[in-house]
């Protein structure tokens, strides 16, 4: 990470940032920069540099912030209506831990609405366009972040994961992108969505720039009583001897370039010494309807509270309470939001509850064994992040199922609460990026993160704009 | 399995959302499909398996009941409501709704 020091000033980098980010305007990666802030930020910290005093691990790095983060500066809309007026009175605790080691964030990124999706179409703002391809999506539902890694407007963006959308967006732009260990780093102030699955994580140049921001963000957090005593700053020495490779995952179905790209890393790992085992995981296949029954589930609880009363939009045809929370929802919500609710409550509903949401938590169960069976065997696994590099805009977005099987290979780690990082590994022939994943057994984050960056170099950037 | 219209406007009823005709008709579609696709579960053998709801590793984490000073405090809150006929949300420290009885 390039921090500020007497020699690069953290304006200057905050200056650098802000004007690429409005060269790449027509990517539709920012739904808000913060100029004015992000500036007076980067004097002060210009200031305590000057004055010889310590500024931070990311002194003066300017960083993008995704949409579901609340933060006093600028809108918490989670990229959707209902949310558009959001100020949000107070930071997450991401924002504070990145914000005391000097990060600027200067601007909130794009992203599926309240992060249902996988290519940031289903925006209130309208789709981020891919960093190689402006007809192609970004991926998601985390997209403006990628693009704003890989388009090098910042060195680093947050992101959340709650089946894949931090990895298949990084995949699909040629960076790095983590999920840690569910329970890592804290969610308190960030927009929920499902609550059992979701996760904190970040995009990045290199798996060494999200070993620092780990370093700097996981831990317990009173605010949020599902986060993990820290165990990622404890000294690792795991030694790392042999890699999974998932038999039962079908790779002729793979495009020709993912399958390339895993077989050459399979290859390179050989040769480097590492030993391959085959591992069979039946239980993994049922893992997207698993995911599809679960998170719409939570999504239909979590969601509720947006009521149109307390905070956001409230339409103003509304006569009576009752028009408030339906006339509220159903203009605030995006299609797909209001599919994933109406799921939810359809598996929740009686009649339906045995035969979807329980036998899906019982399968759930088989997902988890699974993984552990596997980790007695091999020390990590490594997978394609998703079936196809990046689709064309609107390729998917009319066929819901065509759209969720993008999520097949990365939705299992999160049932199962492990850790994945999506690497760069190459470029299909028209030159779109391909990723893979790496995925580890809990706990192992910072093995995990430094195995990558022994077997994988630095993310390309792509400044270019078309 | 089929959805009916009448399965759609239960599950808006029970969503909280108004939906349009043209959106009940793609929806009807969607779901129809979706939860076809999910139905793939039944052909997996559960019998004997505990579910799972949870992946965190932790259980009944305590700690003092206290109050701690709040940044975002009464007032802070208050000022997120949302206006109402055109005027402001609150009044008398309170958000105003439209009538309930």
């Amino acid at each position: 990470m390039k921090i500020a020091s007497k020699d690069v000033s953290a304006v200057s980098m905050v200056k650098e940032a802000l004007e690429k980010a409005k060269r790449c305007k027509n990517y539709n990666i920012f739904t808000s920069l913060n100029e004015e802030s992000a500036l007076n930020r980067a004097k002060e910290i210009d200031e305590k540099i000057a004055r010889g005093e310590d500024a931070g691990r990311l002194a003066g790095v300017p960083y993008a912030l995704k949409d579901n983060f609340l933060s006093k500066e600028g809108n918490t809309t989670a990229s959707s209506k209902i949310l558009e007026p959001l100020r949000a009175p107070l930071d997450s605790t991401t924002v504070e831990k990145l914000e005391a080691e000097g990060a600027i964030m200067i601007g909130r990124t794009n992203m599926d609405s309240f992060a249902h999706g996988s290519s940031t179409e289903n925006s209130y703002f309208g789709p981020t366009l891919n960093a190689y391809d402006k007809e192609r999506v970004a991926g998601g539902s985390s997209g403006g972040s990628a693009v704003a890694v890989a388009k090098g407007i910042v060195q680093f963006a947050t992101g959340t994961d709650t089946g894949g959308s931090i990895r298949q967006p990084a995949s699909f732009n040629g960076v790095y992108g983590f999920k840690p260990t569910y329970g890592t780093i804290s969610r308190y102030g960030v927009v929920a969505m499902a609550s059992s699955t979701d996760c904190i994580g970040f995009f990045a140049r290199s798996a060494d720039d999200i070993d620092l921001l780990m370093q700097i963000c996981s831990g317990q957090d009173p605010k949020d009583l599902t986060t993990l005593p820290d165990y990622y700053n404890e000294k690792n020495d795991k030694e790392i001897k042999k890699i999974g490779i998932i038999k039962d995952f079908d790779l002729s179905k793979v495009d020709p370039s993912i399958k390339k790209a895993f077989d050459d890393k399979v290859s390179e790992l050989k040769k480097d010494g590492y030993e391959i085992v085959e591992l069979s995981m039946p239980a993994l296949k049922y893992a997207l309807a698993v995911y599809y029954i679960v998170v719409p589930a939570e999504i239909t609880s979590n969601l509720s509270r947006h009521d149109g009363i307390r905070y956001g939009y409230r339409s103003e045809s509304a006569k009576s309470l009752d028009d408030v929370f339906s006339m509220s929802r159903g203009a605030g919500f995006m299609p797909e939001n209001k599919r994933r609710i109406m799921i939810g409550n359809f598996v929740l509903s009686s009649g339906f509850y045995d035969a979807y949401y329980l036998k899906a938590q019982k399968a759930r169960t088989l997902i988890i064994d699974e993984y552990k069976k596997a980790f007695e065997k091999c020390d990590f696994i490594l997978t394609p992040v998703s079936p196809s590099p990046a689709f064309k805009l609107g390729e998917k977005v009319d066929d819901p199922v065509s759209m969720y099987l993008e999520d097949v290979m990365s939705v299992p780690l999160n049932l199962a609460g492990v850790p994945g990082l999506a690497i760069p590994a190459g470029e299909t022939e028209s030159g779109l990026p391909v990723g893979l994943q790496i995925v580890g057994p809990r706990r192992s984050d910072k093995a995990l993160l430094e195995f990558a960056g022994r077997i994988a170099g630095e993310a390309k950037i792509n400044e270019e704009v078309e | 399995m089929e959805i009916t219209r009448e399965e759609i406007d239960h599950l808006a009823k029970l969503s909280d959302f108004s939906l349009s005709d043209e959106e009940k008709d793609g929806l009807t579609t969607d779901l129809k499909n979706i939860i076809g696709y999910i139905s793939q579960l039944n052909e997996l053998d559960t019998e004997g398996i505990e579910p799972t709801y949870q992946v965190f590793e932790m259980e009944n984490i305590w700690r003092e009941d206290e109050i701690l000073p709040q940044e975002a405090d009464r007032e802070a809150l208050l000022n997120l409501a949302p206006a109402y006929l055109g005027a402001s949300g609150v009044q008398d420290n309170q958000i105003k709704v439209p009538k309930v009885l």
